[in-house]
């Protein structure tokens, strides 16, 4: 009945490693997650000395957790971080209040500095302002845009070179998955990169690329880490639900434990594929991508011929800067700037491309089946309480789903449907 | 046979927002995690029993710790429990 830790072979072990199936006591186990976490930071080269790193604290356990080792290994090997939390205040009157209460506690442990940006600081509306003004309707678009955002425009606010996420292993195959699925072959180059963003003003890492979710948990629960977890227990049966279940169902009834290891490193081939229009979400440029992806499709076989076609023809727009804010967009103007025109202006759908003017009418003009997917995933976004809440996660995916769908009616009426969602919008954008 | 049961990371909401469990769980003898698990279902659980079981075990993505361990090390479904035990179940699925 007990085992023994198979590394000091003194204490009980505590647990079964997912990723390597050790069996480790609790000393034995914090030590290796940590080591393990110091290698990808290392070999990904992902902080450099001085950086001033802002570290996307939701409350939730992969920040915390996050917030805890970055902080342990800050001081162990003398990385020389200038870390902070930076969280994120959507103003939805008591949805936010448990989980800052956390972050809050988090500060006062690790002693690194918090900052709480509300959408007030970031746009000059809260969420429920906008409500107000545009009613419950279409909020979904406003909050998957915001929230996309919020962590870029917070993070230079608080003067930050970079910003590190608590994304996880399951996290990241459970993204490739979708991408495969939706046949979005730049993003799924892009997805499994532990650095992101390598061209542009404010690059992302995820120091936790490699790290299983049980692991977190489990790390979390042993030293008694302070996480809110409440949110979202109901979150697994939308929108990421099915994705994480069929991986979950591949490690279990499919006997393969390393589900998640090889989903990883599939989308990682895919980026070698790819060459450099992977890696980094500023690097594939124009038509060179274009090219790229149909050497990788002809390469990949069946996926890839799947992928082709969900990508069209039409080549990659590049992403530039915002001409007001300054944020990675494929269009002159940034989506949330668009947005906030229309809320400036008293004239709130704008950027919502149904109403107004020109993008209106391209909304009409490319037709009631995207719509209506927009209107979808607003609805399965709103059932988790998008506008009042609910799980970042699949807030996101649905919002993303929900804004992807927006962008295309806005102004992209002729081209062929997949290209325009894949380079505007960044899942891992999402606030957690 | 009296057991504490502890739900966490989220898994409380659906019992009852109650956390810690101090309960006697009918047992002839032996009792495993496989005949424990539908007993706190039908008698713990107040809600959404699809996502805490998937067939006969627990849903994937729900931790079990049998006395601060890991289940796996102890056979999982078929880990015998003690008098005394305390159990641990925690929602790895969400709030990031
Ligand atoms: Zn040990
Ligand atoms: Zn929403
Ligand atoms: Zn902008
Ligand atoms: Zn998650």
């Amino acid at each position: 009945m007990v085992a023994l830790c198979s590394t000091c072979n003194k204490e009980r072990a505590a647990l079964k490693r997912p990723k390597t199936l050790e069996q480790l006591c609790r000393p034995c186990f914090f030590r290796a997650l940590e080591d393990e976490v110091h290698a990808t930071i290392t070999s990904c080269r992902l902080f450099r000395a001085g950086e001033r790193v802002a570290v996307a604290a939701s409350g939730g356990k992969d920040s915390t957790v996050l917030a805890h080792m970055l902080t342990l290994l800050n001081a162990r090997h003398g990385y020389g971080l200038d870390l902070l939390l930076l969280s994120i205040d959507e103003g939805i009157a008591g949805y936010r209040d448990d989980s800052l209460a956390t972050v809050k506690r988090n500060e006062e442990t690790y002693g690194i500095p918090l900052t709480v940006l509300s959408y007030r600081d970031l746009y000059g509306w809260s969420m429920d302002e906008i409500v107000r003004e545009i009613g419950t309707r279409n909020n979904c678009t406003f909050c998957g845009v915001f929230r996309r955002q919020a962590l870029d425009r917070g993070a230079s606010l608080v003067g930050a070179d970079k910003i590190a996420t608590g994304h996880n292993a399951d996290d990241v195959a459970e993204t490739v998955l979708l991408n495969i699925l939706r046949g979005d072959a730049p993003r799924l180059a892009r997805c499994a990169s532990a650095f992101t963003g390598a061209g542009g003003p404010l690059p992302r890492v995820k120091p936790f690329k490699w790290t299983y979710e049980k692991e977190i948990v489990l790390y979390a629960h042993f030293k008694r880490l302070d996480y809110f977890s409440t949110e979202c227990v109901y979150a697994p049966y939308a929108a990421r639900g099915f994705a994480r279940d069929l991986i979950k169902d591949l490690e279990a009834s499919a006997a393969r434990p390393s589900a998640i290891m090889d989903l990883i490193h599939s989308a990682e081939s895919w980026t070698v594929c790819l060459g450099d229009g992977g890696g980094d979400g500023g690097g594939g440029g124009g038509s060179d991508a274009a090219a790229s992806d149909g050497a990788a499709a002809a390469a990949a076989g069946g996926n890839g011929s799947a992928a082709a076609a969900g990508g069209g023809g039409g080549g990659a727009r590049r992403p530039r800067s915002c001409t007001r804010c300054g944020y990675l967009t494929s269009q002159p103007v940034c989506k949330a700037c668009l947005l906030l025109e229309g809320l400036n202006s008293g004239l709130p759908r704008l950027g919502i491309g149904k109403v107004k003017g020109g993008r209106g009418s391209a909304a009409a003009a490319a037709g009631g089946g995207r719509g209506r997917g927009a209107e979808r995933a607003a609805a399965g976004c709103g059932a988790q309480g998008c506008g009042g809440g609910g799980c970042g996660e699949v807030g996101a995916a649905a919002a993303a789903a929900g804004a992807a769908a927006a962008a295309e009616a806005g102004g992209r009426a002729g081209r062929p449907p997949r290209r325009a969602a894949v380079i505007e919008f960044e899942s891992e954008g999402a606030t957690r | 046979m009296k057991l504490c049961i502890e739900f966490g990371g989220g898994l409380e909401l659906l019992f009852g927002n109650q956390k810690n469990y101090d309960v006697e769980v009918p047992a002839d003898g032996s009792l495993t995690v496989r005949q424990l698990l539908p007993w706190a279902r039908d008698n713990l659980l107040q809600d959404r029993p699809e996502l805490f079981m998937k067939g006969d075990s627990v849903r994937p993505g729900i931790l079990v710790l049998i006395n601060g361990c890991d289940w796996e090390l102890s056979g999982t479904l078929d880990a015998e429990l003690q008098p005394g035990d305390e159990v641990v179940f925690i929602s790895t699925l969400h709030g990031g």
